[in-house]
């Protein structure tokens, strides 16, 4: 099953944005853990773009398409402000967070340790991430 | 939608989160926290029973302080996070930076007694 939401780039959408997944996900079978888990990675992801790649621009949008498969669930995220690809950028170590006491740095690290599989394309008009989660045979 | 309260019980401060942490109001944790640290407050308790989610954003403000907590000797303890929670805590060891207890009693024996 296919879903998809135009997301605006403002912060004040992330709780729109967590009420659209959580209604694809409580219908998924998933553990409220889980669900959670993907909750969050898909809106670090979010976050990301719409704050450094978007500036907080309100007339962007981000796209987001949920694709729920039968061993898959798959978050592709669209959008065409500054690339930012996430599968090249280094994630800090908690010391130094701490030590340098940063306030940033932990989302993409979460979205790494949650998904399955990260991929990202750029071409002159799209950037896509897709963020891929196994679903656990029964 | 998130609100904060923080309010002195004995000897020391409680900070109780009520709702969601994202990048859009973690600010307002971190301005409570900054305020706290200003009144030299030297025993912090986070009640995060009624706290429904949290993103990096309002963990990095968590994890920004502890520098700050260990020079000036304040001890902080977070109680009360619900599975959900607790698991994004663990998913980065964070638990194992940040004491962590699962009820108000512990939070505070942990307080007092250390």
């Amino acid at each position: 099953m296919k879903h998809e939401l135009k997301l605006y780039c403002e912060k004040s959408r992330l709780a729109e944005l967590r009420n659209f997944l959580s209604g694809i996900l409580s219908a998924s079978g998933l553990n409220d853990i889980t669900q959670n888990q993907l909750i969050l990675a898909v809106e670090e992801v979010c976050a990301n773009l719409i704050i450094h790649s978007h500036d907080c621009n309100p007339l962007n949008h981000i796209e987001l398409e949920v694709l729920v498969g039968k061993d898959t669930i798959v978050f592709e995220i669209r959008d065409s402000g500054k690339a930012f690809n996430i599968i090249e950028y280094k994630s800090p170590e908690i010391d130094a967070v701490v030590r340098e006491k940063r306030k940033g740095g932990l989302g993409l690290l979460l979205v790494r340790k949650i998904m399955d599989k990260i991929e990202f394309e750029t071409d002159p008009s799209f950037n896509t991430c897709r963020l891929i989660k196994k679903l656990k045979s029964k | 939608m998130l609100s904060i309260n923080k309010a002195p019980e004995r000897d020391h401060l409680v900070i109780t989160l009520n709702g969601e942490v994202d990048a859009s109001n973690s600010v307002e944790l971190d301005e409570v926290i900054q305020e706290a640290i200003a009144e030299n407050a030297s025993k912090i308790l986070v009640d995060g029973n009624r706290l429904e989610y949290i993103s990096s954003a309002g963990l990095g403000v968590f994890m920004s302080y502890l520098e700050d907590f260990n020079e000036k000797q304040v001890t902080f303890v977070i109680f009360g996070l619900n599975e959900k929670i607790l698991n994004v805590f663990h998913i980065l060891g964070l638990d194992q930076l940040i004491s962590i207890k699962s009820t108000k009693e512990e939070a505070e024996r942990a307080l007092y007694e250390a």
